[in-house]
């Protein structure tokens, strides 16, 4: 059975928002390369940091804009197609009742241990689902949140001064700058498990964000 | 069925190149090109006027007594460390647009009244400091010279190889923007910028000039070493 999945404007913002986002990871990684630190020049914060300049480099594939003003001339100009797109998506949600089949709640709970049980095979048959189950929930509301935790902090490292309220919400601007970059790999997790998880899990859901109609196993949309 | 689902997975696996293709720039640390500067240029311009009218909206002034925090490095353009062979000989023209143009001895500037601070300085790498700076407001210049209308601009210019930056004159005119000649308690350094340099806590480190010899009101946008390379004209925090 055919059933129509995603709209229109989730399909265009989805696929917009994957290109913005990778640039602005990349533009990111390019500016971060100037001072692969966390903490006062000469000053290192003592926090979990894989990618402190001093233990790795970040490759140069990964990254876009050649050198530094080259970077901030890509991430200060995407920054706002990114913003705009993300909004246009939860503001589509709200009005179109669409957020009630995304939203995680705590009734949500036990179907997503059911679904963790299933995933580490403790439990064998699928449970029932509507059109995402509560595993999948949690992992979109949580890509909005992170979303959000990224444009605050990265306003609070823009303008800490004439900002200084976001600034001092994220601990100061070392700490904005912190969590701008903690954001970011969480966000490159979030990808990496995101595309796995279509492949391995329903891989009919990809024919669905690109044309909308999905064939898959778990047609019932709500 | 008319088609299988095999084909429709190919098929969707060439829609998927989209994403990719910036992953595919991002390998030849592409700036942009011809056909994207232009679009760089016009968002860039618009943070820029952004960031004009959230500085005239909020007005906001740094913590003025922070606890100093992290080393700061010694920057300059120049092959070597700039400095005067005759400091006794050095003056600060300030002119341009104004009624009084004037040429600021060094005895004259230690005259006039100076506010201190520490605050939080930002460089455009990411890194910070916290410091102790002190000095002259530049209000107190700009109210001695007496601006004419128009002059929506400030050019200062430096021995520094070269090195100078264009401000709007609402943020020269912030009332923690100042013409510097204390760092950390004690007369500044060459290292730092002596004798007297651009300091305010609500610009990146970049847009303020050292080695100050010349301060030029104008109804120009004055562009800057850095600011023509690319970095952002406004570089306000």
């Amino acid at each position: 059975m055919t059933v129509i999945r995603h709209r229109p404007l989730v399909r265009i913002t989805h696929w917009l928002n994957a290109i913005f986002l990778a640039g602005m990871i990349g533009s990111g990684l390019q500016i971060y390369t100037a001072y692969g630190h966390i903490g006062f020049h000469g000053e290192t914060f003592n926090v979990p940091n894989p990618f402190d300049a001093s233990r790795m480099a970040i490759p140069h594939a990964v990254k876009l804009g050649g050198w530094l003003a080259g970077g901030l001339r890509w991430h200060f100009t995407l920054a706002w197609p990114f913003v705009l797109t993300g909004l246009a998506y939860v503001l589509f949600l709200v009005f179109s009742g669409e957020w009630r089949a995304l939203l995680f709640r705590p009734r949500d709970v036990p179907g997503a241990w059911q679904m963790t049980r299933y995933y580490l095979r403790l439990r064998r048959d699928h449970p029932p689902q509507g059109k995402h189950n509560p595993l999948q929930k949690s992992a979109y509301t949580f890509a909005i949140v992170l979303a959000l935790v990224s444009i605050l902090s990265g306003f609070a490292i823009a303008k800490p001064i004439q900002l200084a309220f976001l600034t001092t919400l994220f601990g100061g601007y070392e700490w904005a700058r912190y969590w701008h970059f903690v954001a970011v790999w969480t966000f490159t997790a979030f990808i990496v498990a995101h595309v796995v998880m279509v492949f391995v899990a329903d891989p009919a859901s990809l024919r669905a964000i690109i044309t909308g109609r999905y064939r898959g196993r778990h047609t019932s949309h709500e | 069925m008319s088609d299988s689902p095999r084909i429709l997975a190919r098929r969707d696996f060439i829609r998927l190149a989209a994403p990719a293709v910036p992953i595919a720039l991002a390998a030849c640390g592409w700036d942009g090109g011809k056909q994207l500067q232009p679009v760089f240029n016009k968002v860039i311009g618009v943070n820029n006027s952004l960031g004009e009218e959230l500085l005239a909206v909020r007005h906001a002034q740094a913590n003025p007594a922070q606890i100093a925090r992290g080393q700061m490095p010694s920057y300059f353009v120049s092959e070597g460390m700039p400095m005067l062979s005759d400091p006794s000989k050095w003056a600060l023209e300030v002119g341009g647009l104004v009624r009084k143009p004037t040429r600021f001895t060094p005895e004259m500037i230690s005259a006039l009244p100076h506010i201190n601070y520490t605050v939080t300085h930002h460089c455009v790498e990411g890194w910070s400091v916290v410091k102790a700076w002190g000095g002259v407001p530049f209000a107190t210049f700009a109210a001695m010279v007496e601006p004419m209308p128009g002059a929506n601009y400030v050019q200062f210019d430096s021995f520094d190889d070269g090195y100078m930056n264009g401000w709007d004159i609402a943020s020269a005119m912030h009332p923690q923007t100042i013409l510097a000649d204390a760092f950390e308690g004690k007369p500044i350094t060459a290292a730092h910028g002596a004798p007297l340099r651009l300091y305010s806590p609500i610009k990146l480190g970049y847009k303020l000039t050292k080695y100050l010899t010349k301060v030029t009101f104008t109804d120009k946008k004055i562009g800057g070493y850095w600011e023509d390379r690319g970095y952002p004209w406004f570089g306000g925090l």
